[in-house]
């Protein structure tokens, strides 16, 4: 299988789009001459020219809208938001009109388009810049909210995300368009609401999205030192969400934890919880844990950035003291 | 600040204790340190002191009863305090006291008692437990209430559960169907007597259980010759000042064993976990017989830096203080290896069953006159007939007979008694 970045996934996943179908046109800040503020779209421009890799002006609302209008009129458009944080000024558009067109229109239109936008914190850009608000977007009816961890599921997610007649928001986290994995060869899809099991164990349950999916597998490697075997779960997507793989693995390990970058007040994993508890509740053998990002603006200082964001102490801690493993 | 007054845990294994006495009334001053109530454990009375100072503000279980240990028992507060708003109470009766309801306490009668164990320790919806736990619980007809809970905050979860419903019950379930209603106003039953029985005896009964269930007990006997080693007893005492505690057989032995347990560490030793917990000090534990009361196994600490004269006057110590019931927590459970003698029962010799965490206990008889074979002579012998049970998780039989032929050889050779 041959090995590439997250980044050299994403650009495979709209090379294959903007190659098999010409009413593909990619639309965002900086993303032709300057190739990408991620270098996803790195020598784009110069491969399918000006009409169909826009370069916007700094306006998400506007990026956002006129997708919007393309994708009714016909067009199947992947619009970039540099991060996630600068969606709020797009959220109007988002929330009230992407999402909610089919419905308002009794089905007559709908809104077939991807937005990508980058995620997360731990890059050293302080409070505006460092926010994981995907979960906000996962509340809302009719959304779909993508988040991968890996290079391999990140191209089949894309490709679902591609082929769906509604919009996307597809998350990609800054920290991990440099990690490394496996990609098959052969072509792959990969269906939207189906967490991945990413590790097999029988103790505990650990859950997690985007690089809380790896704070979670280095916990699981610490803590299989002592024996204990931790099943990690990675949701990649957080609407749909899948709650039966979760419960599944906990009516199994009796105990979860679940981790998210997210602020933990009202966090997407509190919501997991609550479903893991009904579905689950007497086979559990500790009150299921939650960790997430502390509730504070993200720290520009270094040292107070990582103590944040959830890290490998702070799952083993929440462990020892919430669930006793 | 209002401190409360718990019903301690006096070792490890004391799950419940009974109020003999408060020294103090309500609303005496109480000093930091001060004793003021008699507990009454499985194995002793002793003194519950305070952790805090002012008066004693409300007792909230009265003497005579029993709780389960943490159990809230009184208050202790600043004199003119007011005590917290909502302050639990102990019906007169072991019945669940959640709910005060003194009609029905009054008339147990009336209503049919379901509670099988009169001595269940904890009131009902009290106790912190998983889901899991509580379900576990109820499919092997465990009460949870009587599970010690080793989760966050002594919550009863899965393990708990599973390793209680291991272990053999303290006292028999009985196996009535529950349609007939047992009181325990109908104590007598065809002439048939049903005895309480005290603490120690419900004690000795769950261990004793406990470890014959759980031990894979094996003996090895011998007999020792004790000629020379009542010779050099005989000497050793003839010369000591009239004030100094004499040597006894059971010291000899408790040298001896302490000399064998630290050639072959393996029986200092506890299975736990499937692992070994070798012991770091070597603690010889001797049964002592408690007139009418039972029996308990105290250690003479750290035997292995202590001589055969230290030794004697240790357990002496140790026999008289358990007598007055005065023994420390550490000395009823840090023994790591034990020695039963019956020898002045005129008992020629028997097995002994393992006292748990230990993982081997020696059973010594009588030393008796007896003709032995020495070279081609017929003679009169002094001989010791001597049995070690060992736990066969721990040692093998081989390595057992390894350790009473060099216990054998040091009695036999008592000079290394004194080296």
């Amino acid at each position: 299988m041959p090995e590439m970045t997250f980044r050299e996934a994403i650009r495979k996943g709209l090379t294959e789009a903007m190659d098999g179908d010409q009413k593909v046109f990619l639309m965002g800040e900086d993303i032709g001459a300057y190739g990408g503020s991620y270098a996803v779209t790195a020598g784009f421009l110069e491969k399918y020219g000006p009409i169909r890799v826009r370069d916007t002006p700094i306006s998400e609302s506007a990026i956002v809208g006129t997708g919007v209008g393309a994708a009714m009129g016909g067009l199947r458009p992947i619009v970039e938001i540099m991060t996630i944080n600068f969606s709020l000024l797009a959220m109007d558009q988002i929330v009230n009109h992407a999402v909610k067109v089919r419905s308002m229109s009794a089905g007559a239109a709908h809104v077939p388009m991807v937005m990508r936008t980058v995620t997360g914190g731990g890059a050293g850009l302080a409070a505006t810049h460092s926010q994981s608000l995907e979960g906000w977007y996962a509340t809302v009816p009719g959304m779909k909210v993508v988040i991968p961890s890996t290079p391999a599921d990140a191209l089949g997610l894309l490709r679902t995300a591609l082929q769906d007649e509604d919009p996307v928001l597809f998350c990609e986290h800054a920290l991990l368009y440099g990690t490394r994995g496996e990609v098959p060869a052969k072509p792959y899809t990969i269906p939207f609401g189906k967490a991945r099991i990413a590790r097999q164990g029988k103790d505990v349950t650990l859950v997690g999205n985007a690089r809380m999916v790896h704070v979670a597998l280095q916990a699981a490697d610490e803590l299989a030192q002592r024996g204990v075997q931790a099943e990690v779960i990675d949701l990649r997507t957080l609407r749909p969400l899948d709650v039966e793989t979760v419960a599944t693995s906990v009516k199994k390990t009796h105990r979860c934890l679940i981790i998210d970058e997210a602020w933990k007040t009202g966090a997407i994993g509190t919501y997991l919880a609550f479903r893991v508890q009904q579905e689950a509740f007497d086979t559990l053998d500790a009150p299921i844990a939650h960790i997430g990002g502390e509730d504070v603006p993200m720290p520009y200082a270094r040292n107070l950035e990582q103590l944040a964001i959830p890290s490998v102490q702070t799952v083993l801690k929440a462990l020892k003291d919430q669930i006793g493993v | 600040m209002a401190s409360e007054v718990v019903m301690p845990q006096l070792g490890y294994d004391m799950k419940e204790g009974r109020i003999v006495k408060w020294l103090i009334a309500e609303g005496a001053p109480v000093k930091r340190g001060q004793g003021i109530a008699e507990i009454e454990t499985d194995k002793a009375n002793v003194e519950l002191e305070a952790f805090g100072e002012g008066v004693l503000r409300k007792i909230i279980v009265p003497e005579g009863q029993t709780v389960p240990v943490g159990k809230l028992i009184g208050y202790i507060t600043a004199p003119n305090e007011a005590l917290p708003a909502e302050i639990p109470t102990t019906a007169p009766t072991a019945q669940p006291s959640q709910v005060p309801q003194p009609t029905q306490a009054q008339s147990p009668a009336s209503q049919p008692a379901v509670q099988q164990q009169p001595s269940a320790p904890a009131a009902q919806g009290e106790v912190r437990a998983s889901p899991l736990a509580r379900k576990l619980a109820q499919d092997k007809g465990v009460d949870i209430n009587r599970v010690t809970g080793t989760g966050p905050g002594g919550r009863v979860v899965e393990k708990d559960v599973e390793a209680y419903a291991q272990q053999p019950k303290a006292t028999p379930q009985p196996a009535a169907p529950t349609a007939l209603p047992v009181t325990a106003q109908a104590p007598v039953v065809q002439g048939d007597r049903i005895v309480e029985l005290s603490r120690m005896r419900q004690a000795i009964a769950r261990l004793t259980v406990a470890s014959k269930m759980t031990i894979p007990h094996f003996y090895v006997s011998a007999d020792v010759s004790m000629g020379d080693a009542m010779e050099l007893r005989r000497q050793i005492n003839s010369s000591l000042e009239s004030n100094q505690p004499r040597v006894s057989v059971n010291d000899l032995l408790i040298k001896a064993c302490t000399l064998a347990v630290q050639k072959y560490p393996n029986f200092n030793a506890s299975f736990k976990d499937n692992k070994l917990e070798m012991h770091g000090s070597i603690n010889i534990a001797i049964a002592i017989a408690l007139e009418g009361e039972g029996l308990i196994v105290p250690a003479v600490l750290d035997c292995g830096n202590k001589s055969l004269l230290q030794i004697a006057a240790a357990s002496k110590d140790l026999i008289d203080r358990a007598q007055q019931q005065k023994l420390h927590d550490q000395e009823y459970s840090a023994g790591t290896f034990a020695i039963s003698n019956l020898g002045m029962f005129d008992i020629e010799s028997f097995i002994a069953i393992i006292h748990p965490p230990q993982s081997a206990v020696l059973a010594v008889g009588q030393v008796r006159k007896t003709p032995v074979v020495k070279g081609d002579q017929i003679v009169v012998g002094q001989v010791m007939k001597m049995t070690l049970s060992s736990d066969h998780r721990v040692n093998d039989g081989a390595a057992a007979a390894v350790f009473i032929a060099h216990l054998k050889r040091l009695l036999e050779h008592p000079v290394t008694l004194l080296m």
